[in-house]
């Protein structure tokens, strides 16, 4: 072999290895032509480019078991939250539930109490839906002082996926409900046994027991293998690792519909089960945190919601809320669904605000901070959904206020 | 005329869906867990699947944890406040408070009179309308490092301690599934139910 081939044959031998180790990783620094080398082989199990870091966030706690995780609404595009992203609020932390071991029983004002494993749940006609879970305690940062510093921050306990399962109403038929009954306590299987009273005309509307999320079994920490879904009402009433029903004439008041999940208004007296999460509009971006790159063109982009069914309208304001105009809706419009819209904005690169209000398909209109502080107070936690603004600085920094 | 006919139609189907029913085990036997039809309440097509199991006596005594106002599921057993004062001591003032009140986490004792003022303290005694919910609780939740690790005995006791503390019980009256019902807290009749909408955001 002449020189000249020999260094040419391990010049090929030199690129060939490193093609092979780029397929798995890329050193740093180091830009590979992707069209020149074979990529990763199939994987079983898909996970997200090793470029891609987005997360949720995680309130600080002395137990980590009982805190909440919020998706990072600010970089996310659609209706559906990704399963991984999908907020979570725990009570008693993340259970290892074995599915074949796994028991739902009902019982209490039952003609027949029954049981069921979760193959025999999986027999029933399957349902499903898209629709937007929110905690009641999202944005209870706003209500005394415009102050969380993203929008993950502000508005991160709300996601939304599509939910696969059985109709509760078809459980509830074949059990067998006695006449006197008229609400339902519903248990998880976590170290809280989190307990919710839930009406019971509401079972048999729309609530869903739910095996899967998105197309695949739920994740365990939103309740795998069963979980309640209750459309339109606060997330902690949607009890994850579902094991028990109790048909029951009356509301419990567990602690976590009394201590818990009630709204003290300014006379000292306390709302009790407000159950279905109000209209509710933000802008995801730009949002707190960012910064615009400079004047011109600017998309402005959101999510609305509400509890109460479809979002009919979404209006934006550019310049702090004296003028408004229609932001455009993106289908899906679904009801009790995160809808998204979008709004041209020409920047002058001028300090302003940003904001957005929304209304439903019931007329109800999103409220300003001061409207829901003029009824309910300022001691309220639960349940806020005012309208947020985002202020534009001349420098394009958004912050919040 | 066609609605009288649809609406007669109707009642028959309900007719049979309430016989089959009330005659369960029969239907059972006749059908052997085939799939019946019947028409619901909202003349929807209702089918009837015979999945799941009969639910075992043990298995529902053993689950029936959560206590409702009247005291129905609460189990036998008995506990004071002294009896009280000890185990708090050793597996509840770590988190709460030696008194109950210093935390870091939730206070449990005081803020009577509070919930109206700019500094409300939303605690067992100022604001939980049920005695019952603090048995519940307890038992179900409680420690956060071995949630469900008390017994009935200890449960008591520790419920009657922290109504004690509150002011609500005498150091010496006996809490168990009559008494507690019983108790009446101070803000039971604080709850009001849901008002919303409530912003007068509504368009015309």
């Amino acid at each position: 072999m002449a020189e000249g081939d020999r260094r040419q044959f391990f010049r090929r031998v030199r690129t060939t290895l490193a093609g092979a180790a780029a397929a798995v990783a890329a050193p740093a620094g180091f830009t590979l032509d992707t069209t020149k080398v074979q990529g990763a082989v199939a994987r079983e199990y898909g996970a997200r480019s090793r470029y891609e870091t987005l997360k949720r966030w995680i309130t600080p706690a002395r137990f980590l078991g009982s805190t909440a995780s919020w998706t990072p609404l600010g970089e996310l595009n659609g209706i559906i939250t990704p399963s991984s992203l999908h907020y979570e609020r725990h009570h008693g932390g993340v259970p290892d539930i074995d599915p074949a071991s796994h028991q739902f029983l009902i019982h209490g004002l039952v003609e027949r109490p029954l049981v069921f494993s979760l193959a025999q749940l999986q027999r029933f006609p399957i349902t499903q839906r898209i629709c937007f879970l929110e905690c009641s305690g999202n944005s209870y940062t706003e209500w005394r002082t415009p102050s969380a510093p993203s929008v993950q921050r502000s508005h991160g306990l709300t996601s939304c996926s599509e939910w696969s399962g059985v109709r509760l109403k078809t459980l509830l038929a074949e059990a067998g409900v006695m006449t006197e009954a008229s609400w339902v306590v519903a248990e998880g299987a976590d170290g809280a046994a989190m307990t919710r009273s839930i009406p019971l005309a509401k079972c048999l509307d729309d609530v869903l027991v739910a095996y899967a999320q998105n197309g695949e079994a739920l994740r365990p920490e939103q309740g795998y293998p069963l979980r309640l879904i209750v459309p339109g009402f606060e997330g902690s009433i949607n009890v994850k690792w579902l094991r028990r029903l109790k048909i029951v004439d009356q509301p419990y008041y567990s602690r976590e519909e009394t201590s818990k999940y009630t709204d003290l208004l300014p006379d000292g007296r306390a709302r009790e089960f407000t159950f279905t999460m109000e209209a509710k509009s933000v802008i995801t971006a730009p949002s707190a945190g960012m910064r615009l790159s400079g004047a011109g063109f600017h998309e402005v982009r959101g999510l609305a919601w509400s509890g109460r069914g479809a979002i009919t309208r979404v209006e934006v304001s550019a310049d702090g809320g004296e003028h408004w105009q229609d932001a455009t809706l993106h289908g899906p419009v679904l009801p009790i669904c995160h809808t998204r819209f979008t709004c041209p904005w020409e920047w002058d690169g001028t300090p302003t605000a940003l904001l957005s209000r929304c209304t439903d398909e019931t007329g109800y209109v999103q409220p300003t901070r001061e409207q829901l502080r003029s009824v309910r107070g300022d001691k309220s936690f639960y349940h806020y959904n005012g309208i947020q603004s985002w202020r534009i600085g001349a420098d394009g920094t958004v912050t919040n206020g | 005329m066609g609605d009288a006919r649809r609406s007669s139609r109707h009642d028959r189907k309900r007719a049979r869906r309430r016989a089959i029913v009330r005659h369960w085990p029969i239907t059972l036997i006749l059908l052997t867990a085939a799939v019946v039809n019947t028409v619901n309440a909202d003349g929807e097509h209702q089918l009837f699947y015979g999945l799941g199991k009969a639910a075992p006596a043990d298995l529902i005594a053993r689950w029936d944890i959560a206590i409702g106002p009247r005291g129905d599921e609460l189990p036998t057993g008995h506990g004071t406040a002294v009896e009280g004062a000890v185990l708090y001591a050793l597996q509840c003032a770590y988190c709460h408070g030696t008194n109950g009140h210093e935390g870091p986490d939730p206070v449990l004792v005081g803020g009577r009179g509070s919930l109206a003022t700019s500094s409300p303290v939303l605690t067992i005694g100022s604001y939980w309308p049920y005695a019952t919910t603090l048995f519940d609780y307890i038992n179900r939740a409680m420690p956060f490092v071995g949630p469900g690790s008390l017994k009935a005995n200890d449960v008591y006791a520790l419920s009657a301690y922290l109504l004690h503390a509150n002011g609500i019980v005498a150091e010496d009256e006996v809490m168990d599934r009559d008494s507690l019902p019983k108790v009446q807290m101070p803000n039971r009749s604080g709850f009001i139910p849901d008002a919303r909408p409530d912003t007068g955001a509504q368009q015309p």
